[in-house]
């Protein structure tokens, strides 16, 4: 049965009719019209729908959305436009069909807030559980370079 | 710019628009109305005329233009190289150009998005003809309002101006903004020389970088339409199974709408996505799945030799048989390429609004009229009752579910009478695409006494099922196929004299492919089966695959002859860019002239390096590899540490746009040499996730260096899939080169590395 949920999510309250298995994902982009994370899989295995929660990089298609109530949720677009690491990505033109991309700037972001002079084989290693099937990874990884270097 | 090129493409927006009342329609459509009907029911036009310019070419009154194009961005940047084709030709900055590209109500029909065609099409003829002829229209218009022969206009920044006198200028909007060209595409206006375009060969950004990015780009994955509602579908276990009964739910969906049944298609529509994933999950359905399909790819590759095959002799030179019989020595080898998946990332999606007697489709298909057809095939419409829209989608490489999941929403639409969105799960895309095509490929090679290549004979055979929709529509598609819609089976035939001739279709005749060919008795004869999973053209289709048996036989031929292998292919290579994108290649790999394979050396750790060239489709692009690899001799596992990549595609339209693709092209490849491999267990596919189906990831990255020889005088070709056709067999010698072995089949997986390295 739907159950009242309220998520705070890029600094917005926001209450939602949802089951309360429905995971996050559904709800920000069917409720809250956010369309950064994106459905690749439902099992946690490729990233795309990358969140954060409470600063912590999440994968919300398996995060049931009521689990997370009272948490601070943001999205790629709660980032702000003008966010070094989309910035980089934009230089480095780190996307092909773009789906993924989503997935590897929030894995990036919270990368470079723990280590934000990664070497090449530490953001290689960071962004491993995230799949991009165009083959954008040599730009994804100098576009995460680009973002270190301007944040340093 | 990025707004005005993802405008939404609904009409009502679009009238809205510049030149509204402008747009070419063999059927006219009243003006100011949202929905035109003709006198025939029809709801929207029957045929966009490619033959007139204002099918392609509209100025707005505010003098922008828009270009209206039959081909779509899949990700590969194709739209941003059209645009600068446009850009040139029209004379026209980048930023005053609209896009409107793929909807059957407004772009002319240029068949399919697919096979590496679309810049080669639209720059040799097709839009870039059409800029051509909208630009000599222009001046022709410009010399009437200036008064001044045509002969001394030219065009420069969206005007027609004087060449002598500058105050001599009068803009596009003001010469036919809103207006129609009314002109016919003679095919006669010239083009410019390579040498006057300005925006062609500059690395200009990708024009949907910032909404890719930024999460701006509509995706088909966030269409939303009004009254929408969300579909599923059951899949059957196996592919050979029948529906026996829906037996309801375990416990009630309340967002439920409806079970949809139509022959063996089960889907679930409900209020929420939530609520039709849950519906599928959970609806109980009895099926009889008499199994039947292939146990594994052994299997598979047996049977495929004994199935009726359709034979076609492509090639045939000189006496192959007496040449064999007299060679000094004879070589031969049998190559296996598996099944492999699209895999893209985001699982196909659709919407379809049917009613009682129009449908509209959003849809991430490569071919907007092709489905079209197929859409109006399942709901018994005529074409024109559909209105077919391109959505972009996540990349596909081929064919992926973006056609059959376009007939899901289709038949969930109709069965509840509003629009119904269908995403697929994991599994419904891992499962239910159509698989690259498995091929065995055999070769027999005869060199004289001196090692000379003197007789090549080649057999392929690819087991194929189904396809795009072209022109058999939703039966060529899984969900066709579900509601009982059948193909022709596969007729035994003998290959028949003349030969064909490869160049149109495969990279199949390997060196024999050209007169300049420098083997002198060859054959290549192509074989189809029946596959019973659906496949489809995956990135380089056949041509992956030839390449991996022609570019490893050469090697193995190289290694009997006792040549080095890069002076061995030059022997036999006459085409002068296959032997250029192969010097440049060797040299910036920094080859060196040795025989393969190296000595042995101790440790766990052996290193190689092979190279491979292509001619994609005869002349359509050149590309060479050099892979070195790492491979670990007590596991089994292959690394590989650098691709260095020689490439010719003619005049490069966009240096930046071709490196990408070309990384593209070498991660691709390599993870489909590693590691792509799908598994089958006699009713269906086990690889169903990114766990049971793995790929390429960031850790396993090759370093790589790109070598681009650009030919400006040379027309384009495509580059999605030049380079990653070579890389399967580069990397097959490689392994050969760092331990002896040679692996004939695809994935250079540890188990298959290990197995031989055994057996050495």
């Amino acid at each position: 049965m739907a159950k009242t949920i309220t998520l705070t999510v890029n600094g917005k309250r926001h209450t939602v009719q949802s089951a309360p298995d429905t995971p996050l994902l559904y709800v920000l982009r069917n409720e809250l019209d956010l369309h950064g994370p994106r459905f690749g899989c439902g099992l946690s295995q490729c990233g795309a729908c990358t969140v954060h929660v409470d600063g912590e990089a999440v994968r919300s298609c398996i995060v049931p959305a009521a689990n997370v109530a009272g948490k601070s949720i943001t999205t790629l677009e709660g980032l702000g436009a003008q966010h070094p690491v989309l910035e980089a990505f934009v230089e480095e033109s780190a996307a092909q069909c773009g789906y993924c991309i989503n997935g590897m700037v929030m894995q990036s972001v919270v990368l470079l807030k723990r280590n934000p002079r990664p070497s090449e084989a530490q953001i290689k290693k960071a962004l491993n559980a995230n799949i991009c099937r165009c083959g954008t990874h040599y730009r994804i990884v100098k576009a995460v370079q680009r973002a270190a270097r301007a944040t340093a | 710019m990025t707004n005005m090129i993802e405008k939404p493409h609904s009409r009502r927006d679009f009238l809205k628009g510049s030149g509204a009342l402008i747009v070419a329609f063999s059927v006219p459509l009243g003006a100011g109305t949202t929905r035109a009907r003709a006198a025939t029911g029809a709801i929207g036009p029957a045929l966009i005329d490619a033959t007139q310019i204002d099918s392609w070419v509209v100025v707005g009154q505010d003098g922008r233009v828009r270009i209206q194009v039959g081909k779509v961005e899949l990700g590969t940047g194709l739209r941003t190289a059209q645009m600068q084709i446009a850009a040139d030709e029209l004379d026209v900055a980048l930023k005053q150009i609209d896009w409107l590209e793929s909807d059957t109500w407004f772009t002319p029909d240029q068949g399919t998005t697919s096979g590496s065609q679309s810049i080669k099409t639209n720059f040799r003829a097709g839009l870039r003809q059409a800029c051509a002829e909208a630009r000599k229209a222009l001046i022709d218009l410009g010399a009437k309002k200036l008064g001044v022969p045509a002969s001394s206009l030219t065009t420069r920044e969206g005007a027609v101006v004087s060449t002598s006198d500058p105050s001599k200028r009068t803009t596009y909007g003001e010469l036919i903004g809103g207006q129609r060209f009314n002109l016919e595409i003679t095919g006669k206006a010239p083009l410019k020389k390579p040498a006057e375009l300005k925006i062609v060969g500059r690395s200009i950004r990708a024009v949907d970088i910032e909404s890719k990015v930024r999460s701006r780009t509509e995706y088909i994955q966030n269409l939303k339409v009004p009254g929408m509602l969300h579909g599923r579908v059951v899949r059957p276990p196996g592919i050979n199974a029948k529906l026996v009964s829906v037996d309801g739910f375990p416990k009630r969906i309340p967002d439920l709408v409806k079970v949809v049944i139509e022959k063996n298609f089960v889907g679930v529509v409900a209020r929420s996505e939530i609520g039709a994933i849950r519906a599928a999950e959970t609806l109980r359905v009895t099926w009889n799945d008499p199994g039947g399909a292939p146990k594994s790819h052994d299997e598979l590759y047996a049977q495929m030799q004994t199935l009726p095959a359709r034979s076609r002799l492509l090639a045939s030179y000189g006496d192959v048989d007496k040449a064999l019989a007299g060679a000094a020595k004879t070589v031969e080898a049998t190559y296996y390429y598996p099944y492999q998946l699209h895999g893209s990332m985001g699982p196909s999606c659709a919407v379809a609004d049917v009613k009682a007697d129009e449908a509209t489709v959003w849809s991430p298909t490569q071919g907007i009229y092709p489905l079209r057809a197929a859409v109006a095939g399942v709901l018994g419409f005529r074409n024109e009752q559909v209105h077919a829209i391109y959505k972009e989608g996540s990349g596909c490489y081929g064919l992926n579910g973006a056609d059959t999941v376009s007939i899901d929403a289709t038949l969930l639409s109709k069965a509840v009478g509003a629009p119904v969105r269908v995403q697929w799960m994991r599994a419904d895309e891992h499962v239910w695409e159509h698989y690259g095509t498995p091929m065995v490929m055999k070769v027999k090679g005869g060199l004289d006494k001196d090692g000379n290549l003197i007789a090549w004979d080649y057999e392929s055979l690819q087991a194929s099922r189904g396809g795009r929709p072209g022109n058999i529509g939703a039966a060529n598609l899984p969900t066709g196929a579900l509601i009982g819609l059948t193909l022709a089976p596969v007729q035994a035939s003998a290959p028949t004299f003349p030969p064909l001739g490869s160049d149109t279709s495969n990279t199949e005749a390997g060196y024999l492919q050209d007169e300049e060919g420098l083997v002198p008795n060859g054959r290549v004869v192509a074989k189809t089966v029946h596959s019973q999973f659906f496949t489809g053209p995956l990135r380089s289709p056949s041509r992956i695959q030839n390449s991996f048996a022609n570019e490893s036989f050469i090697d193995e031929l190289a290694a009997a002859a006792g040549v080095d292998p890069v002076t061995y292919r030059l022997r036999y290579v006459g085409d002068k860019r296959l032997r250029a994108v192969i010097e440049v290649a060797a040299k910036k790999a920094g080859w060196v002239l040795r025989n393969s394979p190296k000595p042995a050396s101790k440790g766990n750790i052996a290193t190689g390096r092979g190279i491979a060239a292509m001619q994609y489709e005869g002349r359509d692009g050149y590309a060479a590899t050099v892979c070195e690899v790492e491979v670990n001799k007590k596991t089994g596992k292959v690394r590989v540490t650098r691709v260095v990549v020689g490439h010719d595609v003619g005049i490069i339209i966009n240096p930046g746009g071709l490196r990408a693709q070309i990384e593209g092209n070498v991660v691709h490849g390599v993870s489909r040499s590693l590691k792509e491999e799908v598994v089958l267990d006699g009713k269906t596919s086990k690889s169903r996730d990114w766990e049971s189906y793995q790929v390429l990831r960031f850790t396993e990255l090759p370093k790589i260096k790109i070598a681009l020889i650009n030919r400006p005088n040379e027309a384009p070709t495509g580059a999605g899939e030049n380079a990653m056709t070579a890389i399967p067999a580069a990397i097959g010698n490689a392994i050969f080169d760092a331990t002896g072995a040679r692996i004939r089949r695809l994935p250079f997986a540890p188990a298959r590395v290990k197995a031989a390295l055994a057996e050495l």
